[in-house]
Order: structure tokens, then sequence, then C-alpha cells
């Protein structure tokens, strides 16, 4: 993993007056089916129409959905790119809510052990498509294997997505151990999904906060100039809403089938928290 | 119906001991799905040893992928392989390694739940899938299975009884990832080949990497959240 970028600095560390490359953003989870690929599209729409350039890379090597999400039938995967049967700007597509994607395609289940093969051509396109976006939403697996750990180890920010349910919390926690003492991550994002009621997000941050801070915090190394242990930034709160099932159903973007729900509002409401 | 060529079907289901269930009309069309099921459930099954084949093998763990990745419950492959075996065979003859093979089969069988798959792998190796076995029993259960064929007497003749050791490697399947067969079972093979290196008659269990949770944390974690659920 020695060719992964630093990530426990911000870009603040290097004064850049012009952005050079997207703000690359992990979209994770500890727990699967907590809406991470529905977050993930429906984050690049609200974000597309902030102004920004956005590119979906799905890097749920193994278990690929982004594709359904969004009704595309993929062409040009990212999967033909590995093996040489497609160029790298054949496999950006434009999607439906004016972002583009990259998909990962169904052959690539094979990788879903990491060699360093796979890395390197992970990083690689990676790179190569950074110039061209303000923001590259990474879309990984569930849980901490190592693609996952690989793929988040790529972005600058991290985003975990955990819904209220006491399973989802905990495979969350355990996330954010890993991401703090495997990667040194010292900020990490927090969209609550799924919540019942209006403040939820923020017990449950306060709640993951503070079993971090007694756990967590203390077992990290102490760096000069930047603060001791683990910040969790919560993001918003998404409520359930029966739109997000309609939308699902008809596999269209929540931001284009219900714009003004509350689920919808909630995602812009993340959007505009992610964005400088 | 008339024109359907059914002897060599009934002769394989005759042969296999297959009873059509009683009352059916010869010809009709429920003693024809009889007869479909009769043979699909000769296709599915290893002739000598009566568990799954190979072919019904690779059904069962492509449906465990596809559970796995989607619910991340945890699963587990064994692949068991009988030691020495070929010693069996030159010793005592085929047939008695066939009563071997038969008898191990069994005590697979009865040392798993109704809901794992046995399954004759090839030769003198068997495959255990076991759905939602958590890391912390795995190593019981393959204990288990590697004390009970440590047990088994098999009479194979007059005055001869034979016993045997397995071997045992297994892997879990990576949860919310879809992994391949191929990949899985290979996964568990390399413990395999690590049981027989240590010196047989053993069980090796890949270690999975699982994010350490400790009670304490949970309680933290999730304790005030229930008063938070709890109204006043």
């Amino acid at each position: 993993m020695s060719t992964v970028p630093a990530s426990s600095t911000p870009a603040s560390a290097s004064p850049a007056p012009e952005k050079v490359r997207a703000r690359i953003t992990a979209v994770t989870s500890g727990k699967g089916g907590v809406g991470k690929t529905f977050l993930s599209a429906n984050l690049a729409s609200a974000l597309s129409r902030r102004g920004e350039r956005v590119l979906v890379l799905d890097a749920d090597l193994g278990l690929a959905n982004l594709d359904v999400v969004l009704n595309l039938f993929p062409k040009i995967t990212l999967h033909d790119v590995f093996t040489g049967k497609a160029e790298l700007n054949d496999a950006i597509l434009p999607a439906p809510g004016g972002f583009s994607v990259m998909l990962a395609g169904s052959g690539l289940v094979e990788y879903s052990r990491l060699t360093a093969d796979i890395r390197e051509k992970l990083l690689s396109v990676i790179q190569q498509v950074a110039p061209r976006f303000d923001r590259i939403l990474l879309d990984t697996g569930a849980g901490i294997s190592d693609v996952v750990l690989y793929a988040v180890s790529l972005a600058d920010s991290v985003l975990i997505v955990a819904t209220p349910e006491p399973t989802s919390l905990t495979d969350a926690y355990a996330t954010i151990k890993v991401l703090a003492t495997q990667q040194n991550r010292r900020l990490i994002k927090l969209v609550v999904n799924q919540v019942n009621r209006v403040g939820e997000g923020r017990v449950i941050r306060g709640q993951l906060q503070q079993v971090v801070d007694r756990f967590v915090g203390p077992s990290l190394p102490v760096e000069p100039g930047v603060s001791p242990g683990v910040k969790l930034d919560l993001l918003g709160e998404i409520p359930i809403d029966l739109a997000v099932r309609e939308a699902v159903q008809k596999r269209q973007l929540l931001m284009e089938w219900m714009p003004g729900c509350e689920a919808a509002k909630g995602i812009r409401a993340v959007a505009e928290k992610l964005a400088p | 119906m008339t024109d359907l060529q059914l002897g060599p079907s009934l002769q394989l289901l005759a042969q296999a001991g297959y009873a059509f269930p009683p009352h059916l009309v010869e010809g009709s069309q429920p003693w024809l799905q009889a007869l479909i099921d009769g043979l699909c459930d000769l296709s599915s099954r290893d002739a000598l040893t009566g568990q799954a084949n190979r072919r019904q093998f690779e059904l069962a763990l492509a449906r465990e992928i596809d559970r796995v990745a989607r619910a991340g419950e945890p699963a587990l492959v064994l692949m068991a392989d009988i030691d020495h075996f070929k010693k069996v065979n030159d010793t005592h003859g085929h047939s008695a390694g066939d009563m071997v093979l038969k008898a191990v089969a069994k005590v697979l069988q009865d040392c798993v739940r109704p809901m794992d798959t046995v399954a004759r792998f090839g030769g003198e190796e068997f495959a255990i899938i076991l759905p939602n076995c958590p890391p912390t029993f795995a190593q019981a259960v393959a204990e288990r299975i590697r004390a009970k064929v440590q047990a088994l007497k098999v009479a194979a003749a007059q005055g001869l009884e034979i016993e045997v050791t397995i071997s045992l490697g297994g892997a879990f399947a990576p949860q919310w990832v879809r992994s391949s067969a191929a990949l899985w079972i290979e996964r568990a093979d390399q413990q395999l080949y690590r049981a027989k290196a240590e010196g047989r008659n053993r069980a090796c269990l890949e270690q999975p990497a699982l994010p350490q949770v400790s009670a304490e944390e949970k309680g933290l974690l999730l304790g005030t959240l229930l008063q938070f659920e709890d109204p006043e």
C-alpha cells in the first residue's frame, strides 16, 4: 500500500491556487443495504446541480449495482479497460442526473481478492480521470474487505453511511475503528440514512463519537499539529421516505423523480455541506 | 406421449432403486413428472455415496455466494480429504475402498445440519457448504467431523475393520463481496494442503479478518440509544 497518497492531511497542507484535480470522496458503510449506492448516485446529482463536474466510480468491484440504480445498461466497463478491450475515455458514461459514471462490470468478480495488479490499475484509472472532474465519488463495497479498504485509501475524504439500526451502527463503528487505526483517518464524514425523526442523526453521531473517543482515540498516535482523536462530521440525515422506495422501484434518481420530497431535501443538504 | 422413448430412463431409475409414488397411471402427466423428478434427483447425486455430486455442489455454492454477497451472513466451505486413501485401495482392494468412501460420506452427513450440503467433490475428496456458520463455531464443527471419522470403524469384510482419518481445510466467504466459486474453493483447498502438510488428521481454517468490537464498546454504543428509543 506504499503507493497510497497520504490520507490524513487535508488538501490545505499544500497551497493550491488552482484546483488541479478532483476531490475524491469514498462513500462506504459498515453494513450492506443501507443505501450507499442510492446516496452516491443522488448526491452526485445534487452536486452536479450545484455546478460541480462529478464522476461516480463504481469501486464496489465485487458487487456492482450502480448500473441497476441508474437504469444503465453498461456497454463499456472498468473491466473492459482493465483487460485492454476499451479505452478509458469510452468507459466514462453520462448518467441521467447530469453527472458521469464509470461502472465496474460484473466481469470484475474475480477482483474480490485484491491483487497488486488490480491495485495499480485502479490507481492509474483514478489518476487519469481526476484532472477532468471537480469531484469523484467512489462507491465502495460495504464492510472492511481489502478491496474496500484500498478504495477508501485512494480518497481524500471518507463518508460513512449508516442507518439507526443497531447492526448498521455496530458495523459503522467497526469501519471507523479500522479506518482510524489502519489508515490514520482523523476526520470521517457521516450521513445517517432512514432516520425516523428529526434530530436522530445528531443523536447517533454523538453516540458514535462517544465510543470512538473512549475506545479508539486514546490508541492513536499523537501527531504535532493534528488534533488528537477522530472527529465524526455529520453531513446530514435523510428521513425514511416512501418516495425513495418508489424511485428505486422505477429505477429513477430520487432527485429527478421527486426532487421536493423530504429525503431529497436531506440529500441536497448533505451536498451543500460536502461542497466547500 | 407414446412417442417418448422412456426405456433408458426407466432402466436408470430402476437400477438406482427409485420407487414411483403409488397410484400413478403409467404415461399420465403426474407419472411423467415423477419420472422427471426421479431423473433430476439421480443427476444431482453421486452414484456411490448418494451425496450431492459435483454438479449439485456447484449449484448450491453459487446460490450461497449470492446470499452471502447481499445478506453478509457468514458462510463456510470445508474441503475434506481421506488421508492415505490410496493405501486403503492398495491394501484391501477397491470394493473395501468404496465402503470406506460410503461410510465416511455418511459420517459427514450425520455431523452437519439439514441445511448444509455435503458433496463428493471428486475421488476421496468431499466438500461441505455450511451457510450461516459464524467463525466462532467453525473450528468446533470441523473438529467434530474430524473426530467422528477417526472413531469410525468400517466393516469392510468378515473380520476386517478399516480405520481412516481425514484432513479438513476451511475458508469463509468474504462477507458483502461477491466471490467466485473457484476462488472460494481454492482458499479452502489451501487450508486443506496446510492440514496435510502439518501431519494430516486435523482441521485448518482460514482466519477471517474481523473487526473486533468488544461487548463494552457495543454497550456504550447502543445502550443509551435504546433509552432514546424509549419514550418517557
